[in-house]
């Protein structure tokens, strides 16, 4: 069988239907799909997770949970929003746009791309079952040590500890084999034509973050699996009775969990230049300045992490080297926010949803990219480690910058994905609404921060409530609204004015050539670059 | 068709060698475990001293005094007391001295414990120079035992003039993981 009689026949959608269609698919635009609906669904549950959290804080006191519980709800919290909302976002938009992106049939290894997927929700079931469990009185429920594991704790805990090992065993396999089909996909299966530096931006900034993974997730299974070995097998890594050493987890942890900040974000890097230039209507500006910035982001990763835990006793010079290499990432971000800002300059602005996000984003990511280097600052960070300052300013970072760009990826990719065009009203109002509770719930914070609110606990002094009532308020105006998100999505789905092949007036790209929604099989000839 | 299938192996061929990637990177959590210890000891940050110190060549500089502090801390299961006999000494960098510190067993088995010292200032960990400690091997306590516990030891001459004190704290393990 020729592979255009193949083509043929694959429109007729030669696929097993209903829950097997999902189950066995090897198509790159359902398995997309899978990781997205399941990043919405467990960011409403991370949601729900932190909102618990936040009526707690909203007076002091003890209300409505035990500490123990609430320290399962911060972890867990973390670890679902990153893991299990944030990455399978960036995950699924790669296996939806990259092949339409570059004119690929399909990603390069379909088969471990199935798996990829199906890896997340066990992944997802072992990290919350202890909740369940200790209802029926077994263990004492999940993680309790926040999400970073930290020695001697994690050593100490429940079986919540043991189910988020073997999660994160799972997650990083299902994460490494994504990354690993993304580096093959961009690296054998572009259009003729499209050589390396004519690839869209969203390329790049993936090709970088699957390196990052690759290079660092293993480094994590291994810290985790000697963590299980210290607790159940008598090895003593972390552990000080036999020699081992608890800081030693830090560094192996934070190795790899401060690349782990930029494969978040990087794919968002990726593809907001994307949609900036769309709705400017102008070309991308500094195409090969953002390419070097994202190439010196993802190496300079992984050479800071000690910035983590600056109090721990380091030696100055230590100190000062983790300082200065901090800092000497804002030179490459701050060439990525001037291209930014450079691409929509003195453009055909339009404020559809998309850009109201993409912009919003800028200005929030801004935020939290500069009160990062007030805690890269060895000497300031003395007085903010652990407080609430750090709080706001990885929202900034995670939910303004990671979580907001996916929205706005999502609101730009929409009616491609499925034919139809969503609800301008309610995007806006989503737009609105997010972006200013948003602000409304971690501004208060960063006072807070500065004030001396530690964070990870849940119970405070009388002078913090006003702003912790403020900050609960609005986390749940934050919340709620994000079911306009969902409804507008799942109308959007259903229904809806049908969309134009182009979609947006100034899109560019490869994707934009297809017809909405694209067909099951695409480019299965591939398109020739000029 | 043959084209399809070559980008298949291609495809493969890259996906393998990238699990060699994976594979490296797993070696190099693994890995950094002991080049953490050799980077501690070889520097001496983290406070990371256990090694004994030679007695050869010790010149005393009777001009500066320094005080040397000592805490002590039973970490939970293990059911002992331990402290030190006195809570500081003053010494001149390169004078030998001898400090005890006392263990008793509170509960009715023979246990065996591990201390593990650390000393701050970090920066001052390797002018610490021990002699003869107890913290060199387990130590055994029968029920209800009470062992003085020696500790021989110096400040080398090297100590930075701007180090007044030397803390020296203490941490007793149980030597032996309780199952639970």
């Amino acid at each position: 069988m020729s592979s255009t009689t193949a083509a043929h026949h694959d429109e007729h959608h030669d696929h097993p239907t209903g829950i097997m269609r999902w189950l066995t698919t090897t198509n790159h635009k359902d398995i997309g799909t899978l990781y997205l609906t399941f990043s919405l669904i467990m960011f409403l549950v991370g949601g729900a997770m932190i909102l618990a959290v936040r009526a707690e804080l909203f007076q002091p006191g003890l209300q409505l949970m035990k500490p123990e519980f609430y320290n399962q709800l911060i972890g867990v919290h973390a670890l679902v929003m990153i893991f299990a909302a944030l990455m399978p976002a960036a995950t699924g938009f790669a296996n939806w746009m990259l092949p339409l992106q570059i004119g690929a049939p399909d990603m390069a290894l379909p088969r471990l791309n199935n798996w990829g997927f199906w890896l997340l929700p066990p992944a997802a079931i072992l990290l919350t079952l202890p909740f369940t469990l200790a209802l029926f009185g077994i263990g004492d429920g999940a993680i309790a040590t926040g999400w970073t594991f930290y020695t001697p704790l994690s050593i100490q805990g429940g079986i919540g500890v043991d189910f988020a090992i073997f999660s994160v065993h799972l997650l990083g396999i299902s994460s490494v084999l994504g990354s690993i089909n993304v580096i093959v996909t961009i690296l054998n299966m572009r259009a003729p034509g499209m050589t390396l530096m004519k690839m869209p931006m969203f390329a790049w900034g993936w090709l970088v973050t699957a390196f990052l993974l690759i290079a660092t997730i293993p480094v994590l299974a291994g810290a985790v699996t000697m963590l299980l070995t210290d607790r159940h097998f008598g090895t003593h890594f972390f552990d000080a009775a036999g020699g081992g050493d608890p800081i030693l987890f830090q560094h192996l942890f934070w190795f790899f969990g401060h690349p782990e900040v930029y494969i978040v974000l990087l794919p968002v890097w990726g593809f907001m230049p994307q949609i900036l230039q769309t709705f400017s209507r102008k070309p991308m500006y500094g195409y090969k300045a953002q390419v070097v910035s994202l190439w010196a982001i993802g190496a300079l990763a992984l050479v800071v992490w000690a910035h983590h835990f600056f109090t721990v006793g380091m030696p100055v010079p230590a100190l000062l080297y983790f300082m200065y290499s901090t800092m000497a990432i804002s030179l490459p971000l701050a060439v990525l926010f001037f291209c930014w800002i450079a691409t929509i300059w003195k453009g055909s602005l339009s404020f559809e949803t998309p850009m109201l996000f993409a912009t919003g984003w800028i200005v929030l990511f801004g935020i939290g990219g500069l009160t990062g280097l007030v805690l890269a600052d060895v000497a300031a960070d003395a007085q903010y480690h652990h407080s609430y300052f750090v709080v706001a300013h990885f929202h900034y970072t995670l939910f303004a910058g990671g979580m907001m760009g996916v929205m706005s990826g999502v609101y730009y990719w929409l009616p491609k994905m499925t034919g139809h065009m969503f609800s301008e009203r309610l995007g806006k109002l989503h737009f609105w609404l997010t972006a200013i509770s948003f602000n409304l719930t971690f501004i208060p914070q960063f006072f807070l921060g500065l004030a001396g609110m530690p964070r990870r606990i849940p119970d405070y002094a009388l002078q913090f409530t006003e702003f912790n009532m403020i900050s609960t308020v609005a986390a749940f105006v934050l919340g709620f609204s994000q079911l306009i998100f969902v409804y507008n999505i799942v109308s959007c789905v259903r229904g809806g004015k049908k969309a134009t092949d182009r979609v947006w007036e100034g899109a560019e790209g490869l994707e934009w050539t297809l017809p909405s929604p694209p067909p099951y099989h695409s480019f299965t000839e591939q398109p020739i670059v000029k | 068709m043959n084209s399809n299938e070559k980008r298949q192996q291609d495809n493969k061929k890259l996906g393998l060698k990238l699990l060699w990637i994976v594979g490296a990177a797993l070696l190099f959590g693994f890995a950094l475990v002991p080049l953490y210890n050799v980077l501690c000891t070889v520097t001496g940050l983290n406070g990371k001293t256990n090694a004994t110190a030679d007695v050869t060549s010790n010149k005393v500089d009777v001009t500066r005094w320094v005080t040397v502090e000592f805490t002590s801390n039973v970490m939970p299961g293990l059911g002992w007391n331990f402290y030190p006999e006195q809570p500081s000494v003053r010494v001149h960098p390169g004078q030998i001295e001898t400090v005890n510190f006392v263990a008793k067993n509170n509960t009715n088995e023979t246990v065996a414990g591990q201390a593990v010292p650390s000393v701050s200032p970090g920066l001052a960990s390797p002018y610490f120079k021990k002699i003869e400690c107890f913290c060199f091997k387990r130590q055994e306590l029968k029920a209800g035992e009470t062992k003085l516990m020696p500790l021989r030891f110096y400040v080398s001459t090297d100590l930075p003039n701007d180090v007044k004190a030397v803390t020296l704290s203490y941490a007793f393990y149980n030597a032996v993981k309780p199952a639970n």
